[in-house]
């Protein structure tokens, strides 16, 4: 039976160019094509990119900041020192960085709650916390967490009692924060790996507050 | 647990945006300026709130900062187009190089 040859074979051009082609989409060839530029130029050495993507994908992450607030539970002089200057006590696990910028910790209490938010962009601890969460990033939460901080905690399930005073910090390209959620009871005698496993990465950014071995 | 990246791209704009401010191309604040315009853009636009708005935000805010380095819009757009075509003519499992022989 005679098949349509020409268009059997514009049909198999096409397949042939799909199959060969695997062209990206359009952000990611501009992001190609910027790469290919700054590193011509010599701005970003060739394999920084790289380097620089899989460390964040696969090696820093909230896990750092956890081991920080656990050594503050169980080490009264680093506690002292990571809220005198944050920025220098992290240098004692080598996890400072450009990407985080100065560092303030802030602590919670029983009369205090802390809430971070970057509402110019997405100014963050990265080097302490990893990449940022996208809801942190969103355009709502950048607006809502200054306007109706108390609102979005509902949303997150965090009922703050309103004799709770509830500070909101935002981050600048040269400041970030660092919520110090407060120690959970019945964890006397713990480690620090122990106590860092209790701790989450929304409880460092103020979006959980409630920690602890009879939480989750 | 979730993939950190949801796009190959979303990491490598970001990492190109970080490690030009860790090389001292750009300052940290005017990163953020320019990431929050462009943020502020998008929402006047009517974007939807996801993440691949925010990181089309942040591949805008990139091309600004590097037409600051000296990286003009037509030198991007004509790197975009060999690319685009280093891409359609490379068979399939071959690295994509552009004609010139550079491969990044």
């Amino acid at each position: 039976m005679p098949h349509d040859i020409e268009h059997d074979g514009a049909a198999l051009a096409d397949i042939h160019r799909h199959l060969h082609s695997h062209l990206p989409p359009e952000p990611a060839l501009r992001v190609k094509a910027l790469e290919s530029l700054v590193v011509e130029r010599g701005l970003v050495a060739p394999e920084t990119l790289d380097a620089w993507i899989e460390l964040y994908s696969e090696h820093i992450g909230p896990k750092r900041g956890a081991q920080v607030i656990a050594r503050a539970w169980v080490d009264p002089d680093f506690h002292a020192r990571l809220m005198d200057n944050a920025t220098d006590a992290i240098t004692e696990f080598g996890f400072e960085g450009n990407a985080t910028a100065h560092l303030k910790a802030v602590e919670n209490t029983e009369s205090l709650h802390n809430l971070v938010v970057c509402t110019l962009c997405s100014c963050y601890p990265f080097s302490l916390l990893g990449m940022s969460p996208p809801w942190y990033k969103s355009a709502a939460y950048r607006a809502r967490a200054v306007r109706e901080p108390r609102m979005v905690l509902a949303e997150f399930g965090i009922t703050l009692p309103e004799d709770v005073e509830l500070r909101v910090w935002d981050s600048t390209a040269e400041l970030r924060y660092l919520v110090v959620p407060q120690r959970p009871e019945g964890t006397e005698g713990w480690t620090e790996d122990q106590l860092a496993g209790l701790v989450t990465r929304n409880a460092m950014i103020g979006t959980d507050r409630d920690l602890g071995p009879g939480v989750r | 647990m979730p993939r950190t990246f949801a796009e190959p791209w979303h990491a490598q704009v970001l990492g190109l945006a970080q490690l030009l401010v860790d090389a001292g191309h750009v300052t940290p604040a005017d990163w953020a300026q320019t990431l929050g315009a462009e943020l502020t853009r998008a929402t006047r636009d009517g974007k939807p709130d996801t993440e691949d708005t925010y990181f089309s935000a942040v591949l805008a805010a990139l091309e600004r900062v590097s037409a600051e380095a000296n990286i003009t819009p037509r030198d991007l757009e004509s790197r975009v187009e060999a690319w685009r075509h280093a891409y359609l003519d490379t068979p399939h499992g071959q690295p994509v190089r552009l004609k010139d022989g550079t491969d990044r």
